[in-house]
């Protein structure tokens, strides 16, 4: 069942790409100099110029239909595309295949030297890199899968208990290092021994704003590696983010800039002000793209297929809206991923949801990868103007302004902050200003307008291959060397969620009780006006979920999981039957072979209703539409092989028990009273409070993942029977002798998980079975009661009818289904 | 008490400087708000702290109000609730949230950490013997939770049951099937949230400057 999900997952993936490459490829052919052979045809855009067809028949003079024909331009750009792409990502997995390389050197550094290799054999055979790298496509296609991985992938949380720092690093950080490079650059200018003095003022902070770009992804993956504290990782994470989106906005505007001749003062305040309306604005565009992504995931459960879709389209509107109106496109996409990922992933199926979060992942990934692998070619078979003096200060300057700027900045932030920046950390800080794919691609797509175009390329290729290189590779020695303040950051015990959670409260609490207010208070606001208006708005199934249960959900399908993936292979194996009979026959009692018959009889009945379920859902997938809600399904199932599991013989006390599931541990029913185990073996338990809670828990599960409604139910143990209760009751009766005629091995199989988890887990006496008790089971409304100890063996006398009639009384206990007892008279015998 | 009234006594506020760690400034203020809190009494009981509008939406509010009437948060011996609280001992409770300090040694950041918890764990332990029973667990979770609205009591119960297991699982190994997990004690209590970093999650940034006449202003303009 994984692999199948899995599978439809890779096949959507697959489709993504190749709309991405297509999409990818339509604007190369505009932008290149090969004749615009729309290679739209493939899937998306319908052949645009059907005179094209005279070039499929290239020798005319033959009047014959040629047997073979190629045309390589028509296909070349998309064709080189994806060849480009794939060995991009061969390469990937290459330094894979020995990991230890990735532990030391970072990616980035592999995939250019990668580079540097394939552009030494292009340059060896004079041959031109294909010139796909222009500034449109670097800002319509490349950028916005980048920058909406970063920012899909913020969490969350410590990003807005942070976000004052990151923005205050972001923003003042960059704008510091841009004036304070550019400035100072402009003075080295003035050398004339450099002979660079045509760089103009304009030209000098044009490329520090470039240069200023940090671009952290390997410094980030070491983070990650070591765990880092979670206040370094997301102010180093959120400002490569947003600093990007200043850097481009510095960009735009000095490339403007450096246009005109004559600057005025007024031009300077113009620009301050342009920047905070380009950036503000990029947000208020992400802001409504990212409720109005939201608001559309509410409607989409009948199209689950196409899900994902509106999560990629919304975000790249919301870049090109920004686009047009010349506003930060990534302030814009990225605070619409920021925006819409909370009520989306809430909305949208778990399905939907994993395959969202792949393909941004690994749009982004390819993205990157390019550029990178781009800019060890570009080093090799470009021409550089080469000046010492320039790029050597140019390195100095950076890394000594960076060092300043974040010593400076920490120093004002460091009083507002709870958790100051301690030496070290600002050390990292400092240190982890790699420079990037980001870098590149802006002075790659300069203008040819600016002179010394060839210059700025040069030194921006020479001050990301020094920080890459240099100061990626020495950072993991470094931040193990002065043992900077870790972090655990994958905490994933219920205990330990209840906890920061109790913590969050308290905090709040006592804060309002002393009457003073930080972000806490804020947080508290913003979570009221949350549950209160915004989720009523954007979530379909609107029930505000602390995280604690969240969390909890995860775990216990997590278990199921594990449970499943330990014991899948045996679902039908027949020794365990035998198995189970001689563990009946030990323990003594008469009768056993009456109720495990009787037992096999109703679970053949069940786990033949659910086979089905099951077939059908294997059904969907080869169609167009994705499975829904196979995954509620697949649960069940799960459940039961859990259940069957814990019923093997010796697996009772036995030590693999306490280690795959590790919330039984403790036995059902002693003095903790814990109903949680039992609740989870025993679906058919009858015990109401568990009952109760299982369908409490279970449905919430389905909300949140399957809203639809025929899954819950699906899930739900106790109505597993509604599709024999819907039948008329002779039919049921016929069904239930056709089963206990004897199925195959397979049956057999499957009805052992059940009977056997029936009898020995349900744990009070079926009363309704006691002769004494007669038809009517109105008794069997008081069997609450919490003993579930072995006697639970003692249950059904009588064959069949028992049975059926156990769903009515157990589903709300003590009421009857009038619909079942006279099947239960009937067969009365 | 009746020294503290005037905000300029030195020599008192320079033992509870000494006693809580709070600087001359944030008592003043921390000063302030306790006399409104406590209609300017000596004395701060329940009622004035039930009364917080800010409060009455915390899920946990009474368990963030009991323990500021718990003595075991006061740092002196003893247990047991109290009625009414004096403004030293409204500050030695303020004093567990005081941010840590810059540079710390290991034995002090394990002490700040062992007081944290102290703390937490005093709020689950309602009934003072030592040991976090089910009961007591199951009531915070459901408190918790009670915010959430649809959740029902069931559920609550179900995730304090999974993470008492939890817990019996991470402090006591592998448990036989008779065994008993009778409640977490504060070592296991120590050891199942080793992972979480309290020094530097449960503080308070207490302001040097006096923010109170905004906050309220603020707070009743929401309401």
């Amino acid at each position: 069942m994984s692999t199948m999900g899995g599978l439809s997952q890779m096949k959507l993936a697959v489709n993504f790409l190749t709309i991405g490459l297509v999409i990818l490829s339509l604007p190369c052919g505009s932008y290149t100099e090969i004749p615009p052979k729309p290679p739209g045809s493939v899937t998306v855009l319908p052949p645009v110029k059907p005179a094209g067809g005279p070039q499929a028949f290239p020798d005319a003079e033959n009047s014959n239909l040629p047997v073979f024909t190629m045309d390589y331009a028509r296909i070349q750009v998309p064709f080189e595309v994806t060849l480009w792409v794939l060995l991009a990502s061969f390469a990937k997995i290459g330094f894979h295949v020995y990991h230890k390389i990735t532990f030391w050197v970072p990616e980035s550094c592999l995939l250019i030297s990668i580079g540097l290799i394939v552009g030494a054999i292009m340059h060896s055979v004079h041959e031109e890199p294909p010139a796909v790298l222009s500034y449109n496509v670097f800002f319509l296609f490349m950028l916005p899968p980048i920058v909406l991985e970063s920012g899909y992938f913020m969490p969350t949380r410590p990003f807005f208990e942070n976000v004052g720092t990151v923005l205050w690093f972001a923003v003042v950080g960059t704008l510091w290092n841009s004036i304070g490079i550019g400035m100072s650059l402009y003075a080295v200018c003035q050398i004339e021994a450099f002979e660079v003095q045509d760089i103009n003022l304009q030209e000098n902070m044009l490329f520090a704003a470039i240069i200023s770009a940090v671009d952290p992804v390997a410094v980030l993956s070491v983070f990650e590696d070591v765990s880092v504290n979670e206040q370094l990782y997301i102010v180093v994470f959120g400002e490569c983010l947003f600093n990007d989106a200043v850097t481009v906005v510095l960009y735009n505007m000095f490339i403007f800039v450096a246009d005109m001749p004559v600057v005025e003062p007024v031009d300077v305040f113009l620009g301050v002000a342009r920047f905070f309306v380009v950036g503000l604005g990029g947000m208020g565009f992400g802001v409504i793209f990212g409720f109005v992504a939201s608001f559309t995931t509410r409607f989409t459960s009948n199209v689950r297929e196409i899900e994902p879709l509106f999560i990629f389209m919304y975000s790249y509107l919301a870049y090109l809206v920004a686009e047009l109106f010349s506003i930060s496109s990534i302030m814009a996409i990225v605070t619409c991923a920021l925006t819409m990922k909370y009520y989306v992933e809430e909305n949208v199926s778990q399905r939907s949801c994993t395959t969202i979060r792949h393909v941004v992942k690994m749009l982004g990934t390819i993205s990157e990868t390019l550029i990178f692998f781009f800019l060890g070619v570009v080093t090799i078979t470009t021409e550089h103007e080469w000046n010492w003096g320039y790029i050597m200060f140019t390195l100095l300057l950076a890394l000594v302004w960076r060092g300043l700027g974040v010593l400076v900045l920490t120093q004002i932030i460091n009083p507002f902050r709870t958790i100051p920046f301690n030496f070290k950390d600002q050390f990292i800080l400092g240190y982890g200003g790699l420079r990037g794919a980001i870098s590149f691609a802006l002075v790659f797509t300069l203008p040819d307008s600016i002179g010394r175009k060839k210059l700025f390329l040069t030194t921006t290729i020479c001050m990301i291959m020094f920080t890459v290189f240099i100061q990626g590779i020495s950072i993991r020695p470094l931040i193990e060397f002065i043992n900077v303040r870790r972090t655990n950051r994958n905490l994933e015990t219920i205990n330990v969620e209840i906890h920061s959670r109790l913590i969050e409260h308290t905090i709040a609490g006592v804060e309002d009780l002393c009457g003073q207010w930080s972000h806490y208070y804020w947080k508290d606001k913003f979570l009221k006006f949350n549950n209160r208006i915004l989720r009523k708005i954007l979530i379909r199934d609107n029930r505000a979920e602390s995280s604690i249960v969240a969390l909890y959900k995860k775990l216990e399908l997590q278990n199921a999981m594990e449970i499943l993936d330990t014991v899948s292979g045996d679902i039908n194996a027949g020794s365990s039957i035998v198995s189970l009979h001689e563990e009946k026959k030990g323990s003594g009692k008469p009768k056993r072979k009456f109720v495990a018959a009787d037992l096999m009889n109703m679970h053949d009945i069940l786990s033949k209703n659910m086979y089905k379920i099951r077939q059908r859902t294997t059904a969907y997938t080869t169609k167009h539409s994705l499975p829904n809600d196979s995954r509620t399904k697949e649960i069940l199932i799960r459940r039961h092989t859990s259940i069957r599991r814990s019923l093997r013989p010796g697996s009772f006390n036995g030590p693999n028990e306490a280690k795959s599931q590790k919330y039984f541990s403790l036995p059902p029913g002693k003095s903790l009273d814990s109903k949680f185990p039992p609740q989870r073996l025993r679906h058919t338990g009858n015990d109401d409070d568990e009952t109760m809670s299982e369908m409490d828990y279970t449905s919430a599960r389905s909300r949140f993942n399957q809203p639809s409604r025929s899954s819950s139910r699906a899930m739900l143990p106790l109505r597993r029977l509604n599709t024999l209760k819907e039948v008329p009751s002779s039919s049921v009766v016929d069904l239930v002798d056709e089963m206990s005629g004897g199925r195959g091995a397979w049956g057999r199989g499957m009805s052992r998980l059940n009977s056997s988890s029936s009898d020995s887990r349900i744990p009070a006496p079926r009363r309704h079975h006691d002769p004494s008790n007669g038809p009517d089971n109105g008794s069997s409304g008081d069997h609450g009661s919490g003993d579930n100890g072995p006697e639970g063996e003692q249950q059904p006398l009588s064959p069949t009818p028992a049975w059926a009639a156990e769903p009515g009384d157990r589903d709300d206990s003590g009421t009857q289904k009038p619909l079942l007892r006279p099947q239960w008279k009937t067969r009365k015998p | 008490m009746g020294a503290l009234q005037s905000l300029s006594d030195e020599p008192e506020y320079r033992e509870l400087a000494e006693k809580t760690g709070f600087s001359f400034e944030q008592i003043g203020i921390l000063h302030k708000r306790f006399k409104q809190l406590s209609h300017n009494e000596d004395m701060l009981r329940r009622a004035d702290l039930n009364t917080i509008p800010d409060l009455a939406c915390n899920p946990i509010r009474t368990q963030i109000i009991e323990a500021f009437f718990d003595k075991r948060n006061f740092h002196q011996n003893g247990d047991g609730t109290v009625e009414e609280i004096s403004f030293e001992e409204f500050l030695v409770v303020m004093s567990h949230f005081r941010p840590p300090a810059l540079n710390m040694t290991e034995e002090q950041r394990e002490k700040v950490r062992r007081e944290k918890l102290r703390f937490l764990f005093n709020m689950h332990d309602t009934d003072n013997d030592g040991t976090i029973t089910l009961e007591e667990y199951r009531h915070v979770v459901e408190e918790l939770l009670s915010r959430s609205g649809a959740l029902g009591k069931e559920t609550a119960k179900g995730i304090a049951d999974a993470a008492m297991l939890e817990v019996a699982s991470i402090s006591m190994g592998h448990m036989e099937p008779d065994e008993f997990y009778e409640g977490i004690t504060f070592e296991h209590f120590l050891k199942i949230l080793k992972d979480i970093e309290i020094e530097t999650k449960m503080n308070i940034r207490f302001l040097n400057m006096d923010t109170t006449t905004l906050c309220n202003r603020d707070s009743s303009s929401i309401r």
